[in-house]
C-alpha cells in the first residue's frame, strides 16, 4: 500500500466531486432539510424528533456516500478508467483507501453541517458528545462507500446501481430498530436485523443519543460497524481483478 | 533489433469458451514499430490485452520485456492505451493527467511534455467531456505517455482524427521508437501499414503474415497491403 498513490486518488475523487456542484449541493443540503421537516412533523411531540433525530444523523452518510460510491465506482468500470489504472503499478488497497479517504472527508463536512444544525436552531436533544456523534457518522459513512464499492460489481448500469438503494438500504433501514423496536419483530426478521450491519449504526447513534457515557453496547456496536468496513473493502478488492474476459 | 520485445509461442486465448487466437508465434522486436493490422472482430485487442496483462485465460508462452506478460514489474514499463478513451470525463485534461503521473509515480513536469507531444496544451484547463472525440483520444494516449515506458500498446490510437493530426501522431511514434521504445500499434486502415517498421496481419485469431512492409508484399506479389491481405485471406481459408 502506498501513501502517495491513496492521497493521489483521494484528490482525484474529491476533484471530480467538487466539478459536479449540484450533487455537492446534494449532499449537504438534502439532510438538512429533512431534518427540519422531521423537526416540525413531530412539532407537537419533540421527544419524537429526539428519538429519531441522532440515528438519521447515521442514516444521512451511510446512504448518500452507498448512493455516490456505487455510481462512482461503476464508472470506474465500465469507462475503462478501472482497468487503465489495473495495468499501472497501484495496489487494489490504494484505490479502495483513496475512495475511502475521500467519501470519508466529504461525510466529515456533511456531518459537521448536519449536526450543527440539528443540535443548534432545531433542538435535537443527545445526551454524548458531538465528537461521538462526528466519529459515528464518518464510520456509517464509510460503511456505505465500503457497501457501494462492493455492489457496484454486480450493477450494470447506473439504473441497476440506484436499484440497490431500495433493494440493500431501506430493508436494512426497516428492520434496524426504530420503526419498530426490534424486540417486537417475528423472531426471523429479528434475526435478520441482528445480521445487518445498518442496525448497529443506528443503535449506536441511539447510544450517544441516550447517555454521556461510552456504554459498552456503544463499543460493540463501534467495533461491529469497524469490522464490517473491513470486511466488504477486503470483498469488494477481490471483484477488482487485474485480469477480465 | 535483436531482442524481442514480445515474444510469443502457441498464444491461445478463450473467451466466453470460443477460441479467439489460435496458437500465435510472434516476435516484436525492440526499438521499432510494429503495425498489428488486420478486420475488426480479428483478434486485435485481444492480443494487445493478453501483451498488456488483462487479458484472462491466456495460455501459451508470452513474455513481454523478458517477463511473462502480466508481471508486476511490467505495470512500469508498459503504456496502453485502449480503443475508447479510458479517462475521467468530469475531470479537467491536467487533472487527469496529473492524477495518472502521481500513480505512475512520474514528475509532474512530465504533464506539460506529453501534452505538448499529443498537441493539446491549449486544452489543458478543458473538461475532458467537453472535448471532440480525437482530442478525447489524445488525452488518453498522453496519459500513457507519462511514465516515459519501454513498451508503448495503441490500441486504434489514430481512429477519428483528421489527416493532419494522424500525421503528427505518427511521427511521434517514429520519435518515440528512435528513442528506443517499443511500439505495438493496432490499425484496421491498411495505408497506416507504411508506416509501421514491421507489420502482423491478424485474421480470425490467426497471423497470417509476420515481416516488413516490402517482405509482405513481395510474398504476396501484391502492389499494396490491402491487396497482399486479400490474397493472404484466400489462401489462409478461416
Amino acid at each position: 500500500m502506498s501513501a502517495r498513490t491513496t492521497l493521489a486518488t483521494a484528490r482525484r475523487v474529491l476533484q471530480q466531486l467538487r466539478g459536479d456542484h449540484r450533487t455537492l449541493a446534494l449532499l449537504l443540503l438534502v439532510p438538512l432539510v429533512l431534518l427540519t421537516l422531521l423537526r416540525y412533523v413531530f412539532d407537537a411531540q419533540p421527544q419524537v424528533f429526539d428519538r429519531i433525530g441522532g440515528p438519521l444523523l447515521a442514516l444521512f452518510p451511510f446512504t448518500s456516500m452507498f448512493l455516490v460510491t456505487s455510481v462512482a465506482m461503476l464508472r470506474e468500470r465500465t469507462s475503462g478508467t478501472l482497468e487503465r489504472l489495473l495495468s499501472m503499478p497501484i495496489g487494489k488497497a490504494d484505490l479502495l483507501g483513496g475512495y475511502a479517504l475521500a467519501f470519508g472527508l466529504v461525510a466529515v463536512v456533511q456531518t459537521v453541517v448536519a449536526s450543527a444544525v440539528a443540535l443548534g436552531p432545531l433542538g435535537l436533544d443527545v445526551a454524548g458528545s458531538t465528537g461521538l456523534v462526528v466519529l459515528l457518522a464518518v464510520l456509517d459513512a464509510l460503511l456505505g462507500t465500503a457497501l457501494g464499492l462492493l455492489l457496484s460489481a454486480f450493477a450494470r448500469s447506473e439504473f441497476q446501481a440506484v436499484q440497490f438503494l431500495p433493494a440493500v438500504v431501506l430493508p436494512q433501514l426497516l428492520l434496524c430498530g426504530l420503526f419498530a423496536p426490534r424486540e417486537a419483530m417475528a423472531t426471523p426478521l429479528r434475526w435478520l436485523s441482528d445480521v445487518f450491519p445498518l442496525t448497529y449504526a443506528v443503535d449506536g447513534m441511539q447510544q450517544v443519543a441516550a447517555s454521556p457515557d461510552v456504554t459498552g453496547d456503544l463499543v460493540l456496536d463501534l467495533a461491529v460497524v469497524a469490522g464490517c468496513i473491513v470486511a466488504f473493502l477486503a470483498l469488494g478488492s477481490a471483484t477488482l481483478p487485474r485480469r477480465s474476459e | 533489433m535483436t531482442t524481442s520485445a514480445v515474444l510469443g509461442r502457441d498464444v491461445r486465448v478463450d473467451r466466453g469458451g470460443r477460441p479467439v487466437l489460435h496458437g500465435l508465434d510472434l516476435d516484436v522486436p525492440a526499438g521499432a514499430v510494429t503495425g498489428l493490422l488486420g478486420p475488426s472482430g480479428g483478434g486485435k485487442s485481444t492480443l494487445l490485452r493478453a501483451v498488456v496483462g488483462v487479458q484472462a485465460h491466456v495460455r501459451g508462452r508470452l513474455e513481454v520485456l523478458g517477463l511473462p506478460a502480466g508481471s508486476p514489474d511490467l505495470r512500469r514499463r508498459v503504456g496502453y492505451v485502449t480503443q475508447s478513451p479510458a479517462v475521467y470525463a468530469d475531470l479537467s485534461v491536467r487533472d487527469n493527467l496529473g492524477y495518472f503521473a502521481d500513480v505512475l509515480r512520474a514528475p509532474r513536469s512530465r504533464v506539460d511534455e506529453v501534452l505538448a507531444d499529443v498537441a493539446l496544451a491549449e486544452a489543458a484547463g478543458q473538461r475532458v467531456d467537453s472535448l471532440s472525440g480525437g482530442q478525447r483520444a489524445r488525452v488518453s494516449l498522453a496519459t500513457a505517455l507519462l511514465g516515459e515506458p519501454d513498451l508503448l500498446v495503441l490500441d486504434e490510437p489514430t481512429v477519428g482524427l483528421d489527416p493532419v493530426l494522424r500525421r503528427d501522431l505518427w511521427a511521434l511514434f517514429r520519435r518515440l521508437a528512435d528513442r528506443g521504445r517499443t511500439l505495438v500499434v493496432s490499425s484496421h486502415v491498411m495505408d497506416e501499414a507504411s508506416r509501421c517498421d514491421r507489420l502482423l496481419l491478424l485474421r480470425d485469431g490467426r497471423l497470417v503474415a509476420d515481416g516488413t512492409l516490402d517482405e509482405v508484399l513481395a510474398r504476396t506479389g501484391a502492389d499494396d497491403v490491402e491487396q497482399a491481405f486479400l490474397r493472404l485471406a484466400e489462401e489462409v481459408p478461416a
